[in-house]
C-alpha cells in the first residue's frame, strides 16, 4: 500500500531501505510528541525538589550525591574516598571507552544474539546492572549517617552500634590482592585456550584486569558485609 | 474506513489544508521523498533512505534520538530559566523561589527542566545499553561508541553542576560530596594519597580549581553555572555533531552485513 507508486514510475529496489520521509521522520516526530506531553504532564503535577536555603554550617543529614552518582557514594562504605569517588569511575570511563578495541569478537555486530557473545553480554549486563543496584542502595536505602533501612523501615537516629570492622594485615592482604589477580589472569589462561588466543597478550591482560577490578570491587562488598572487614591493604600512605 | 476511497479523500483535505499554507500541493512521488530530506536543513542530517530495521522501535529503542530531543528541550527551558535567575549566593535562592511561586510559567519551566534533566540521564544510559546489546560499537562503529562514552560523562556533567545552582541544602551538600571525593584524588587533590609529595594543600588542588575556593561558596556556584549553562552545553554540541557526522559515516545504523 504505501509503496504503491513504485510500480506506476518503475522505481526498483533491490535493497532493504525505505525513503526516510516519511516512514522515519514519523516516527522521530511522533515519539518526540510523545516524550513532551509525558514531560508536561508530570512536569505539571510533581514539582522538582528544593530544599532549605544552602547553610554552610547545617550539614544535611544524610548528604546525598544526586541519584546517578549515588552508586560511587555507596561504594565510599566499601572503600576510601580516592578510589570510590575519583579511581572506580576513571576505570569504569576508561573501561568504556576501550571496550570496542577490547572485544574483537566480529559476531553480533548490528543484531541482538546472546550465543554468539557468551562473554561479552554477561559481563557488560553485570556491570550494568552492579551500578544501578549501587545507585538504588545509595538513593533509597541509605539513611541518616548512611545507615542501611530497607524501604519499610523508618529512619531512625538510634540503629544498633555497628560491629567493629577488621583489617587484614599487610602480608596477608597483599597475597590476597596478588592471589586474587593471578589466580584470575591464569585460570582462564588454563580453561579456555582459544579465549586467550582469539584476543592475544594485550587485549586479554587489559580485559582480564578491567574484568577482575569489577569482581574485586563487588568481592570487597563482600567481603565486608559477610566478614566485616574494612581493609585489605593498610600501609601508612593508602589504604584498601 | 470502508469506502475503498477514503484514503484518498483524507490525503486530498490534507493537502488542502497544506497547499493554503505553502501555495502548492505535495505530491507522493520519490524525488519529492527525497527532497523533503535533502533540501531542508534540519532533516538532511538523515540519509534520504534508510535500512528499513533501523526505523524499527525494536532496534533502536529510540534512545538516542530521544536523549538528543531531551537535550533540545533542556536547552530551551534552561534559557528561559536563566532570564530570572542570577549566580549569586544571595539571589539564586530567592530566584528559584520566585520561579516556583511568581513568574508565570515559572515552575513549569523549572520541572520540565529538572524532570527532564533526569530523563537524559536514564536515556542516554538506555541508548548505551542498546548500542551495547546490538553489538552497534563494533567495527565500523567503534570510535563513535567513544564519542558516546564522552557524551555519557558530560551528560552526567550537565546534570551534577545543575544540582547547584538553587543554592539549597538538597544541592550544596550534594556538591561537597562530590567535591570532597574530588579533594581525594591521588596526587592531585589535598584529601587524596601522595599529594603531600607534589606540595598539594587544600589552596592549590583539584578540587579548588574546581569550586575556585577551599570550601562551597561563592566562586563555587559562579563556576558551576559558567560550567553549566555555556562550557558543558558546548562540548556537548561539538561531540553531537561528531557523534551524528560519524552514525553517517560508518555507514548509517547498524545491522546485519
Ligand atoms: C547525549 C548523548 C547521546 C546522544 C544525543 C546520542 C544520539 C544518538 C542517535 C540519535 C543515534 C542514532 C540511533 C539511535 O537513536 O539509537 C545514536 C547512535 C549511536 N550512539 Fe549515541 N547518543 C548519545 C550517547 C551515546 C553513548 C553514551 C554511547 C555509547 C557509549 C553512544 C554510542 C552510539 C553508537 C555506537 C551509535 C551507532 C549505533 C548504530 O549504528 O546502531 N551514544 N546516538
Amino acid at each position: 500500500m504505501e509503496n504503491s507508486w513504485q510500480n506506476k514510475e518503475s522505481v526498483e529496489f533491490e535493497d532493504d531501505t525505505v525513503f526516510t520521509w516519511p516512514t522515519l521522520v514519523v516516527k522521530e516526530f511522533l515519539a518526540a510528541i510523545f516524550v513532551m506531553v509525558g514531560l508536561l504532564f508530570y512536569s505539571f503535577f510533581v514539582n522538582a525538589p528544593l530544599g532549605e536555603l544552602a547553610d554552610p554550617s547545617q550539614a544535611e543529614n544524610p548528604a546525598k550525591a544526586p541519584w546517578y552518582f549515588a552508586g560511587l557514594q555507596e561504594q565510599l562504605v566499601y572503600f576510601d574516598p580516592w578510589f570510590a569517588g575519583v579511581v572506580l569511575p576513571s576505570i569504569i570511563v576508561v573501561g568504556l571507552i576501550l571496550l570496542p578495541y577490547l572485544d574483537n569478537n566480529p559476531k553480533g555486530n548490528g543484531y541482538i544474539t546472546f550465543k554468539e557473545r557468551k562473554f561479552a553480554i554477561p559481563v557488560f549486563v553485570s556491570g550494568y546492572v552492579f551500578w544501578y543496584l549501587l545507585v538504588y542502595v545509595g538513593t533509597v536505602l541509605r539513611g541518616p549517617f548512611w545507615t542501611f533501612f530497607w524501604p519499610w523501615q523508618e529512619w531512625t537516629h538510634d540503629f544498633p552500634t555497628p560491629s567493629p570492622l577488621i583489617n587484614l594485615s599487610l602480608p596477608v592482604g597483599i597475597a590476597v590482592l596478588i592471589g586474587f589477580y593471578a589466580a584470575g589472569f591464569a585460570i582462564p589462561l588454563l580453561l579456555f585456550k582459544n579465549f586467550f588466543r582469539s584476543l592475544g597478550v594485550i587485549r586479554y591482560a587489559l580485559t582480564m584486569g578491567l574484568l577482575l577490578t569489577m569482581i574485586g570491587t563487588a568481592g570487597k562488598v563482600f567481603l565486608r558485609l559477610v566478614f566485616d572487614i574494612k581493609y585489605i591493604i593498610v600501609t601508612p600512605w593508602i589504604n584498601l | 474506513m470502508k469506502d475503498p476511497n477514503s484514503e484518498k479523500k483524507f490525503k486530498d483535505s490534507v493537502n488542502d489544508i497544506w497547499r493554503s499554507v505553502f501555495r502548492h500541493g505535495y505530491t507522493d512521488t520519490p524525488r519529492n521523498r527525497v527532497l523533503q530530506i535533502i533540501s531542508n536543513v534540519w532533516l538532511h542530517l538523515h540519509p534520504a533512505r534508510v535500512r528499513e530495521h533501523g526505523t524499527k522501535l525494536r532496534f533502536t529503542w529510540c534512545m538516542g534520538g530521544i536523549t538528543f530531543f531531551i537535550f533540545l528541550v533542556e536547552v530551551i527551558t534552561g534559557v528561559l530559566l536563566m532570564f530570572y535567575y542570577t549566580p549569586d549566593v544571595n539571589k539564586a535562592f530567592a530566584d528559584t523561589i520566585d520561579l516556583m511561586y511568581t513568574v508565570p510559567f515559572g515552575r513549569l519551566m523549572r520541572n520540565v527542566h529538572r524532570w527532564g534533566a533526569h530523563a537524559m540521564v536514564i536515556t542516554v544510559s538506555v541508548h548505551m545499553f542498546r548500542v551495547f546489546i546490538t553489538g552497534s560499537y563494533k567495527p565500523p562503529r567503534r570510535f563513535n561508541w567513544v564519542m558516546g562514552v564522552f557524551l555519557l560523562v558530560i551528560t552526567f556533567l550537565l546534570s551534577f553542576t545543575g544540582y547547584l545552582l538553587p543554592w539549597d541544602q538538597l544541592g550544596y551538600w550534594a556538591i561537597t560530596v562530590g567535591m570532597n571525593m574530588g579533594g581525594a584524588t591521588p596526587f592531585l587533590g589535598h584529601e587524596g594519597p601522595f599529594s603531600q609529595l607534589l606540595g598539594i594543600t587544600a589552596s592549590n588542588d583539584i578540587r579548588f580549581s574546581l569550586v575556585g575556593g577551599t570550601t562551597i561558596a561563592a566562586p563555587a556556584l559562579l563556576r558551576a553555572y559558567v560550567w553549566h549553562c555555556v562550557a558543558i552545553p558546548v562540548i556537548a554540541v561539538a561531540l553531537m555533531m561528531v557523534h551524528f557526522w560519524r552514525i553517517r559515516k560508518d555507514g548509517g545504523i547498524s545491522g546485519r552485513l
